[in-house]
């Protein structure tokens, strides 16, 4: 039974958060993202959502409001883009240190300075060493599908998640969303069990100071020291591997819609020459693979969903055919190469995986990547590598890149 | 005059061999804190001294439940706990917020301000010790003018110490007051008090520091009284905007004299390059001061 | 009993001692008078503002008033406010034994 309605991604990911009857929300205005708690604001108000609305002073607040809420027990939810998820770049550790079940909308967006208010990915690419798990969304479908299992993740794991998705782009696009119905999200998802305990009745002293070495309680049993419960949180990112695939196959099965689990296949069947790329980029590459298909190319798109946990697996398992890589991406590790780029040759390593690479830096500050632009950046590369250019430099697509 | 002591709460939160230096005006000050809040209160408290004194994993000194979070963000952290509360329906729980000088007047300012003028029903209680005294003593907004510190080393605090209190009140909340650990019966009267209001509540403790200050740690109470005597420290509540003095100075301001400051100031170590024109800086500082709140306590 | 740390985020439990016998961080302890000592003369309970000053909470109010030397740090403000200047800082092992 569908329910098909037109909308923008960030009205895709506040009702998202409406559908999974998020208790506590935090807002704080930054574009491109300030829609999504304005929506908000409007089921709250309305009485259409019951949750604590709070309008705190900073986003680093916001993010603290939904660690102390989610603490207590209550689902929490909030939203932000570039600044504002620097901003809060410590909660952001500290949220995956306490093993806390929020889910955050990163919405895209270039970070400073210069400002930029347009989309690139620098945001949420620059905290991919926080612990959290992160996915990239290629359509608004996909924005408020995300939310809802990111929910059924998070509790599963207690490892937030941030959902990405391109500013403006999806943000502010319209498109065609099929609307869960709420009582099957109420089902999907089961109650949030926290594992934390701030009640008089058994008093705790949650996030102390732990020494380097492991030491013993008042009982003699032995407790971690920092490592062991940093080591806990890697752990607990490894095995979120298997709940994001599974959440996903109960999703197919309650809801009829296949994002792909880590990563997702366009066209891949007999390539040879793949493109890949997170979120929107990697949707436009599947236009681009359409055209250059009627010039005899075999090539096709795997998006990268989950980012982090990084799908090694899944990645050497997908790639292991493939002749030549264009890797898309809409963000630097400044100093070496595209984050995607690296994590995907670290992937490869110790595997029989060896195959020309070819890194395109693009859409930074909402530059616009147009599917014909991905088209002959493809023919460029292949007649480049043809001549045995395999690892350049990255390339920054249409960019002006003379210095002198 | 022993004070009738006996109505105090007799249990003891605060377990024994706590970590907090022998003699710290915060310890001795938070045994009434918590005794005032009793079991139905959720704490929380960023990076400080108090955080030692809770202990280190896996033990905490302190029976009641506490968390701990990062030092921008504890008014935040209890607006969430308050949130999340609410969500739960949780709603016979006190929320408080216990954070230094540093944690309020600096560096957790901005979530304080905010908490308080979304009119968060939660208690922020400010332990000013003067300093950055976790870290070794640097120099914070609530440092007092003239006082060494280590990063004030040679030529002392140059500016006077932002007055908190006047910024607190501007937020026109329900219920403001200053307690003294020297005074332990009139800091209980007022966080039992401030329990039982509704709203943002700040309560600020004047807490003397051994190490901090440059003192012997047996004269925590006796130079938290002197800071009493001379106006440096003045023990009153707000209460909807009512203001009244409290305690001993409620005497002083009836019919006391003041000590003068220098008393106050040649018993620390921190005040010891302190020249004479800051000296009559410091003194006309508590006098202005001392005398807006004689002011106050008329109209 | 368990005997591994299954929590998952750090959360300490209440107990006394955490940063082990605070008694031995003293150089000098408190000694009480019972001779001076407001309540031990009364008999009932009075003054007790060796208990209300202690910043470590190791002074009981019972009669006599007794403290927990395992804890005692020896600041000295007990001494330092007792009225009845019943209380005496002494070096470790020179005080007098009754």
């Amino acid at each position: 039974m569908s329910n098909v309605h037109i909308m923008t991604g960030n009205m895709a990911a506040a009702l998202g958060a409406k559908l999974c009857q998020v208790q506590v929300v935090a807002a704080y205005p930054i574009t491109p993202q300030t829609s999504v708690t304005e929506t908000l604001s409007q089921y709250v108000e309305s009485g259409e959502l019951k949750a604590e609305y709070i309008r705190v002073e900073s986003e680093h607040s916001a993010l603290t409001v939904c660690v102390s809420a989610s603490t207590v027990g209550a689902r929490a939810f909030t939203s932000t883009s570039s600044q504002g998820l620097l901003y809060m770049h410590e909660q952001i550790h500290w949220a995956a240190g306490s093993r806390l079940p929020i889910v955050m909308c990163c919405v895209n967006r270039g970070v400073g300075a210069p400002w930029t208010i347009f989309n690139d990915q620098q945001d949420s690419i620059s905290q991919r060493d926080t612990g959290w798990i992160q996915i990239y969304c290629r359509d608004n479908q996909e924005i408020i599908d995300s939310v809802i299992q990111g929910y059924r993740i998070a509790e599963a794991v207690y490892v937030p998640v941030m959902v990405c998705y391109d500013g403006f782009v999806m943000s502010h696009t319209m498109m065609p969303v099929d609307v869960p119905d709420a009582e099957l999200v109420a089902n999907y998802l089961p109650a949030y069990k926290p594992h934390t305990t701030l009640s008089p009745e058994s008093p705790r002293n949650i996030n102390p100071v732990l020494f380097p070495w492991r030491r013993a309680n008042s009982e003699g049993v032995m407790c971690d020291g920092y490592m062991e419960m940093r080591f806990k949180l890697q752990k607990a990112l490894d095995d979120s591997r298997e709940v994001i695939k599974s959440t996903n196959r109960s999703f197919v099965e309650t809801f009829g819609r296949d994002h792909g689990g880590m990563l997702w296949h366009y066209k891949t069947e007999d390539a040879e020459l793949i493109l890949t790329g997170m979120g929107s980029v990697a949707n436009e590459a599947t236009a681009a693979v359409d055209e250059l298909r009627e010039e005899g190319f075999k090539v096709g798109v795997i998006g990268i969903r989950v980012f982090r946990p990084f799908p090694r697996d899944e990645i050497r398992d997908a790639f292991k055919r493939a002749k030549a890589l264009i890797v898309l991406e809409k963000a630097i590790s400044y100093g070496n190469e595209g984050a995607l780029c690296n994590e995907l040759k670290g992937a490869f390593y110790g595997t029989d995986i060896r195959v020309p690479m070819h890194n395109y830096v693009v859409g930074l500050g909402g530059r616009d990547v147009k599917a014909r632009e991905i088209a002959e950046a493809v023919r460029a590369s292949v007649e480049a590598i043809a001549k045995g250019d395999t690892e350049p430099k990255p390339i920054w697509l249409n960019c002006f890149t003379e210095t002198e | 005059m022993p004070e009738n002591l006996f109505k105090v709460n007799i249990e003891e939160y605060m377990l024994p061999g706590q970590r907090a230096c022998q003699g710290c005006g915060l310890s001795l000050a938070y045994r009434y804190v918590l005794k005032a809040l009793r079991e139905s209160t959720i704490l929380t408290l960023p990076a400080c001294c108090l955080t030692v004194l809770h202990g280190l994993y896996p033990t905490t000194s302190v029976a009641i439940p506490a968390l701990n979070c990062t030092f921008a963000s504890t008014a935040a952290s209890a607006s969430g706990l308050v949130a999340g509360l609410n969500a739960l329906n949780k709603t016979d729980i006190t929320v408080v917020a216990i954070a230094g000088d540093g944690g309020t007047y600096d560096i957790g300012i901005q979530a304080l301000s905010g908490a308080v003028e979304r009119g968060t029903d939660f208690i922020f209680v400010c332990y000013d010790n003067e300093a950055y005294m976790n870290t070794g003593t640097q120099r914070s907004s609530a440092t007092p003018v003239g006082a060494v510190t280590t990063t004030t080393p040679v030529m002392t605090k140059q500016q006077p110490k932002k007055d908190m209190l006047r910024i607190m009140e501007a937020h026109d909340l329900p219920y403001l007051a200053t307690t003294s650990p020297a005074y332990p019966i009139d800091l209980y009267d007022k966080f039992v008090k401030a329990k039982r209001i509704k709203g943002p509540r700040y309560v600020q403790i004047a807490v003397p520091c051994p190490p901090g200050w440059g003192y012997a740690p047996k004269d925590t109470v006796r130079l938290g009284r002197l800071a009493v005597e001379t106006g440096v420290v003045v023990l009153f509540e707000i209460e909807n905007g009512k203001f009244r003095f409290t305690g001993r100075s409620k005497t002083l301001a009836e019919k006391g004299h003041r000590t003068p400051v220098i008393h106050y100031v040649e018993r620390q170590g921190r005040f010891k390059k302190m020249n004479l024109e800051q000296l009559g800086q410091f003194q006309r500082w508590v006098d202005t001061r001392w005398n807006e709140y004689l002011k106050k306590a008329e109209g | 009993m368990k005997k591994k740390d299954t929590n998952i985020s750090a959360m300490a439990t209440p107990a006394v001692g955490e940063a082990g016998r605070t008694g031995d961080w003293r150089d000098m302890k408190p000694v009480i008078d019972k001779s001076k000592c407001i309540p031990s003369l009364k008999k009932k309970s009075a003054c007790f503002l060796c208990w209300l000053y202690c910043p470590e909470g190791v002074i009981s109010t019972s009669i006599p008033v007794r403290i927990d030397y395992d804890y005692c740090k020896g600041c000295g403000i007990c001494a330092e406010e007792c009225p009845a200047k019943a209380i005496t800082m002494v070096h470790e092992g020179e005080e007098i034994h009754e």
